[in-house]
């Protein structure tokens, strides 16, 4: 029964993630880019979460802690820029 | 076979599957960036929290280490997902983009902020 929600999940994430790929080819502004980006980094977490339930191991979990991080960052940065136009001062 | 862990992971799975579907749906639809930022970062996060709970109950080897990862996870998003959203929102209003024609509340004033911000000079 997990297997099949796992795949139906997996699926779903797929269709997400494409979604928010025609944003990201779609929006209008940069910041709309960056969110698509965003949001499509977050769905990576939730891919690989579910990933980690399908093989039944825990390992992938670490990996999600240290996308979260990278993603937190670059989005901060790639914003900083946008209103300043330099990311450290 | 199926044990009631599974079942309730399966519920979890597919409700995070829902929010994170509804946070996608949000992004594509919605008329303006400032309400298509809504979506993605609230109901996605709940929708992350909710499979990472999923984890947690289906996950052999020692509960005390995927709890403590999942709870870590979890935590590290509800911490990083409203700062991320606040610098979105405060680069585009900064680069000019004006809300849609429904917002009736605007309360920032309509100078870019990196103009007037003393500690953080323009340029």
């Amino acid at each position: 029964m997990l297997a099949t929600v796992t795949s139906i999940v997996m699926f779903g994430l797929a269709l997400s993630m494409a979604l928010c790929a025609y944003r990201l080819f779609r929006g209008p502004a940069v910041v709309d880019r960056l969110l698509a980006v965003d949001t499509i980094s977050t769905n990576l977490l939730a891919f690989l979460i579910v990933l980690s339930i399908d093989q039944r191991t825990d390992v992938y979990l670490d990996s999600v802690i240290v996308l979260a991080l990278l993603a937190f960052v670059a989005t901060v940065a790639i914003a900083k820029a946008l209103v300043w136009g330099r990311i450290i001062d | 076979m199926t044990s009631g862990a599974e079942i309730l992971a399966s519920v979890l799975l597919l409700i995070g599957l829902a929010f994170t579907l509804l946070g996608s749906v949000g992004l594509v639809r919605f008329p303006d960036f400032y309400t298509r930022m809504h979506a993605p970062t609230k109901a996605t996060t709940l929708g992350v929290s909710s499979m990472a709970l999923a984890a947690v109950l289906v996950i052999p080897g020692g509960i005390v280490a995927v709890l403590m990862k999942a709870l870590t996870i979890i935590a590290f998003l509800f911490l990083t997902a409203p700062i991320g959203a606040h610098m979105m929102a405060r680069a585009a209003r900064s680069g000019g983009i004006a809300p849609c024609e429904e917002t009736r509340i605007d309360e920032m004033p309509t100078e870019p902020v990196g103009e007037d911000d003393g500690g953080h000079p323009a340029g």
